[in-house]
């Protein structure tokens, strides 16, 4: 059995990861879910038929040329802990974590292919691309299906297209979808109009952990809903300028927030560097909305010689499953937010104060 | 007033919704609510989605409404408004009727218009084809343009599809 954490990109590797308009876009997705003709739906499904579904899905995943070199594993065999850093790096849903005997996860060395297996469906394959690269990623995903239905046999029903366990993902069975940084639009009080708008297109905006999370760190999931009725292709390009327009609100409320509301802006980055670069007890909500502050002040220039990426490495290092792992004592939640603060701290010493220009 | 589904506690959540002439209404607490994952009333059928599946079909109660039971995996409506899920792919034949309004209500169209499996892609597009084919044949019909309609009904023939006569009815 490979060690997850031997397999796993290095917290500092990921935040390299690049891609176009990743200021704003931190990474695109798309996923597709798909199920066995002959089998219950794995929320109905007795364990011994679930273990059968996992053992013929994995060999067939595993034997695709993007998984040549992965990391296959049932979830049971998968810690707590484990499973908790997955979903902090976004490559499993919360529900998947939750799920013990007869489910699986392959995921490929460069983290662009993640399958789940008897999540909600019997598979949800998942293609991830850094940045605004949501086409790419449905091309990847797209190509990933047509090789894996030679090997199994797919639920689908002419009229109904690809049979899903909720009503809600059938048909195309896709979600397509881009994490977003929307400070800016936080800051200026943009934000609620542009989501209501976004809604009303028929796109759902979420958290950072998906369905149902809040949008911490000013980070927010734009994803289709409807995935019956119209083609991938159409979801897609529809998803695609929507973000661009985001991207467009984005980048005027940052404009127009520095040529308005100067003070306020540098009000916000100069206290969320002075917290993080002085706390000694930090929670992990607080952390995440001061290191988005902090990013926003990288983006407007206010920190010369600072990368991105060290912002981004420190939003994963400092969840809680992740910090966990760097010490080989069971946490408390109190000793996780000194353990936080220092790490902070040591990380943010040559980051120099805010330019205020 | 008391919420609906739990029928314990105050029902703080309102909605109505107006399908066709039929106002429905449901009252739930907040717990339930967002137990059912409702934040946009708008995006599907409420009976649907809270009475089990059919709900919102007019069933007359007075005839004795008999559970359906998915043949394959023995998935029943009452396990659907439970959970919200199906039981197996068939399930989508055993509950298609209480599903069409669901369905509706839910997705941008009722027939997939996307991706199909390579294996099935040319059986899918004659199918298209044949449907097509056997509209502009009865149309011509009507039309009493028989010139028409004979080479319709040959091409029909030729992709493998039925007489005209039986498809027709």
């Amino acid at each position: 059995m490979k060690d997850l954490h031997q397999f796993l990109i290095s917290p500092s590797s990921a935040a390299q990861q690049h891609g176009p308009h990743d200021r704003i876009v931190m990474s695109s997705r798309v996923r597709l879910a798909r199920n066995l003709r002959d089998s219950a739906f794995p929320g109905w499904a007795k364990k011994p038929e679930r273990v059968k579904i996992l053992e013929a899905i994995l060999p067939a995943v595993g034997a695709l040329p993007e998984m040549a070199d992965s990391f296959a594993e049932a979830m049971d065999n998968l810690t707590a802990l484990d499973k908790q850093i997955l979903v902090e790096r976004h490559l499993i849903s919360r529900e998947h974590a939750a799920k013990s005997v007869g489910s699986g996860i392959v995921l490929n060395r460069e983290e662009s292919f993640c399958v789940m297996i008897n999540e909600e469906d019997h598979l949800r394959m998942q293609a991830l691309r850094p940045g605004f690269q949501i086409r790419e990623a449905w091309l990847a995903i797209d190509r990933f299906d047509s090789a894996l239905e030679k090997k199994l046999n797919f639920a689908f029903d002419n009229e109904l297209g690809y049979l899903t366990a909720c009503p809600t993902n059938l048909g195309t069975g896709i979600r397509v979808s881009a994490m977003l940084h929307l400070p800016g639009l936080v800051l200026a009080e943009q934000i609620n109009p542009i989501i209501q708008s976004v809604n009303k297109l028929g796109l759902a905006v979420r958290g950072l952990y998906g369905e149902g999370t809040e949008a911490l760190g000013n980070v927010f999931q734009v994803s289709n809903q409807m995935t019956l009725g119209e083609s991938e292709t159409v979801i897609v390009e529809r998803l695609e300028k929507v973000v661009a327009q985001i991207i467009e609100h984005e980048e005027n409320a940052r404009q127009t927030l520095l040529e308005k509301k100067k003070k306020v802006v540098f009000n916000h980055i100069g206290r969320a560097y002075g917290i993080l670069a002085n706390a000694h007890s930090i929670s992990s909500k607080e952390t995440m909305n001061l290191l988005s502050l902090l990013r926003l002040g990288i983006d407007l220039g206010s920190f010369p010689g600072t990368e991105r990426a060290l912002v981004d490495e420190l939003f994963l290092t400092t969840q809680p499953a992740h910090l966990q792992k760097q010490v080989s004592d069971k946490l408390t939640a109190e000793e996780r937010d000194l353990i936080r603060a220092d790490m902070v701290r040591e990380r943010l010493k040559d980051v120099s104060r805010p330019v205020t220009k | 007033m008391q919420c609906c589904v739990c029928k314990e506690k105050p029902a703080t959540v309102h909605l109505t919704q107006i399908v066709g002439e039929k106002m429905q209404k449901l009252d739930l607490c907040e717990g339930c609510a967002k137990a059912k994952g409702i934040n946009d009333p708008t995006s599907f059928a409420m009976a649907d989605l809270m009475l089990g599946l059919g709900a919102s079909q007019e069933l007359d109660p007075s005839a004795g409404v008999v559970e359906i039971k998915c043949p394959r995996c023995g998935f029943s409506q009452a396990d659907f408004k439970k959970s919200g899920r199906l039981g197996c792919p068939e399930c989508y034949q055993t509950f298609a009727e209480g599903l069409a309004g669901l369905l509706k209500t839910m997705h941008k169209g009722t027939r997939h218009t996307g991706k199909a499996p390579e294996a099935l892609r040319k059986s899918r597009e004659t199918g298209d084809r044949l449907k097509l084919l056997q509209k502009k044949l009865n149309q011509a019909i009507e039309a009493e343009d028989f010139e028409a309609a004979a080479t319709l009904r040959d091409e029909i023939k030729g992709l493998g599809g039925a007489s005209p006569a039986k498809a027709a009815k």
